[in-house]
């Protein structure tokens, strides 16, 4: 054994594991140190009237709850309006047509979609909807949202009923079950974890969404829930307040995005344990 | 070589004097492409009506394909195709029109690896019943209960009816797989080396299960183990290459196979 080649080797691991450990440490301390402003700042501004009071003019007192039940309700309607076509489209690719020319080609434009710069949805949207109708609304914001959470949850349902192992399609076929049953009751069952996972990591992922909301939703400083008017959100209000000069509104600025961010943490949390449970069934 | 190393497996099955043999199933000049490979060459066996048959041969030689075929399994994947006559009862079952979810219902599947539902034990059971009959609550208990006296599993889960399929054992988990298939009432019954996964215990009983089932079943069985093969089954064939080599009373092709490549392969000279 040359032992001057083994040293070399385990100089050359050490300084590898340097970088390794450095590049992580690194990127690590500026999650640390925006977690860390966030919840300083956030915190301080934490109340009841958060969650009470209607956003107000500057220099006065108020809240977020017309901007936390706009995104709430925007949110809802994108994820009842995505979920159901991500989750067929996904389906088709992952099982009737998993051998098909088209489910490549469908792969390749959703891929795009999931990578497209939002800002870009929301001009499209801008375009289909607002320009057409003459009006910014939620219905519009709600779509646009929708657009976004489609090839998540395309993408992830496609990749956990591919998971799915054959040998378990094979017995449902071999007991006659037809495929659609075989889908329903038994593929679906096996990656119901996965699934839900994609529909929450889609939830946070349009959430935290501001550039497409802003050509559709747009705001609204008081309370209302009529979707056929601009309606007022989380991500908008937040960009809006903290570009202001007024140090009220900086602060509820602040508190909102604490909302957000531990909103967005708690759904990665019930992710993650949905996905722990479904290693160990 | 040692005397010893070519033992002969022992057969356990004879068929009695003049015993009538009716064809449940026959093979008939039967070619399976995978795309453009040929993996069968003219094909032609029959199984008999409450018998046992075993495929056996070396990895490759095709007996999981053929016995894929007899309830057209391969349909499930693209660039798959058979040509010749497979008949169950007289009619074509390679037929276009042939409905395959009933052909299926027909003829059961055993395999592998366990592969319970992703549910209970009783709706692994009840799952399959609930698909072609209409039962009230007690009458489909009592169908699941006979289904896993039938598969010898009633003792160790009548307790537990409600704990996920994948809870059991893996030996138990395939008897739970027999009961399912029996539930569904089928005629055949195709086991795919249904102990290649299993330890010694789990697999003596499966060997059990499949003697028993065979008065009210007419049986395949792939299996890699020669020794199986003599134990459970009353009729052998053995397969090389896509072809069928020799077909016959297992007590013969045990004792005095016709064909040089048989012998070689039952004493173990090579596969």
């Amino acid at each position: 054994m040359n032992s001057g080649l083994y040293a070399k080797r385990r100089r050359r691991n050490v300084i590898t594991m340097g970088l390794a450990y450095g590049a992580t440490g690194f990127g690590l301390s500026w999650l640390v140190v925006i977690l860390a402003v966030l919840l300083w700042e956030g915190f301080s501004g934490l109340s009841l009237s958060v969650f009470t009071e209607m956003t107000p003019p500057p220099g006065s007192a108020g809240g977020l709850l017309n901007p936390i039940a706009g995104s709430l309700v925007m949110t809802v309607i994108a994820v009842l309006i995505g979920t159901p076509l991500g989750v067929l489209a996904g389906t088709y690719m992952a099982e009737y047509g998993r051998y098909d020319k088209l489910t490549t080609v469908v792969r390749f434009i959703n891929d795009i979609l999931l990578s497209a710069p939002s800002i870009v949805v929301g001009l499209f949207i801008y375009e289909v909807m607002v320009a057409q109708m003459g009006h910014f609304s939620g219905w519009a914001g709600a779509v646009s949202l929708a657009v976004i959470v489609v090839p998540v949850v395309v993408r992830t349902t496609e990749d956990m009923l591919t998971l799915v192992p054959d040998t378990l399609r094979e017995a449902a076929a071999s007991i006659g079950l037809p495929r659609s049953l075989m889908i329903q009751r038994v593929a679906y069952r096996a990656a119901r974890a996965g699934m839900i996972t994609g529909v929450l990591l889609a939830i946070a992922r349009i959430s935290g969404e501001t550039a497409p909301l802003l050509f559709t939703a747009l705001n609204n400083q008081f309370w209302s829930l009529n979707l056929n008017a601009p309606v007022s959100s989380l991500p908008v209000v937040i960009f809006q307040f903290a570009l202001s000069p007024y140090s009220d509104w900086q602060k509820l600025a602040w508190t909102g995005a604490l909302i957000i961010t531990l909103a967005v943490l708690a759904l990665s949390i019930v992710a993650r344990i949905l996905t722990a449970q479904r290693k160990t069934s | 070589m040692s005397v010893a190393a070519i033992t002969v497996p022992t057969v356990t099955h004879a068929l009695a004097q003049g015993e009538d043999l009716m064809e449940k199933i026959s093979v008939k000049n039967l070619d399976f492409y995978y795309g453009d490979h040929r993996a069968l060459k003219s094909i032609s066996v029959p199984l008999y009506r409450g018998k046992v048959t075993a495929f056996i041969g070396p990895s490759g030689c095709g007996k999981s394909t053929l016995l894929r075929i007899l309830n057209r399994m391969y349909d499930l994947y693209p660039n798959q195709r058979a040509t010749g006559h497979v008949t169950l009862d007289n009619s074509n079952i390679l037929a276009p029109s042939q409905d395959l979810n009933l052909l299926r219902a027909k003829v059961g599947m055993v395999f592998q690896k366990p592969t319970p539902f992703p549910m209970t034990i009783f709706e692994n059971i009840a799952f399959g019943i609930r698909l072609y009959e209409r039962l009230s609550k007690s009458e489909l208990e009592d169908r699941v209960r006979h289904a896993l006296e039938r598969a010898a599993l009633w003792d160790e889960v009548k307790d537990k009816l409600g704990a996920n399929g994948l809870s059991l054992s893996g030996g138990q988990q395939q008897r739970l797989c027999i009961a399912r298939t029996v539930a569904v009432r089928p005629e055949v019954i195709l086991f795919d080396e249904p102990c290649s996964a299993l330890d010694p215990i789990s697999t003596a009983k499966i060997e059990e299960l499949i003697d028993e089932l065979k008065d009210d079943y007419t049986i395949a069985i792939v299996t890699h183990n020669m020794q199986q093969a003599a134990r459970v089954s009353d009729f052998t064939a053995f397969m090389y290459l896509g072809e069928l080599v020799e077909f016959g009373e297992t007590t013969r092709i045990f004792t005095t196979p016709s064909d040089r490549r048989t012998q070689d392969y039952i004493t173990g000279r090579f596969g």
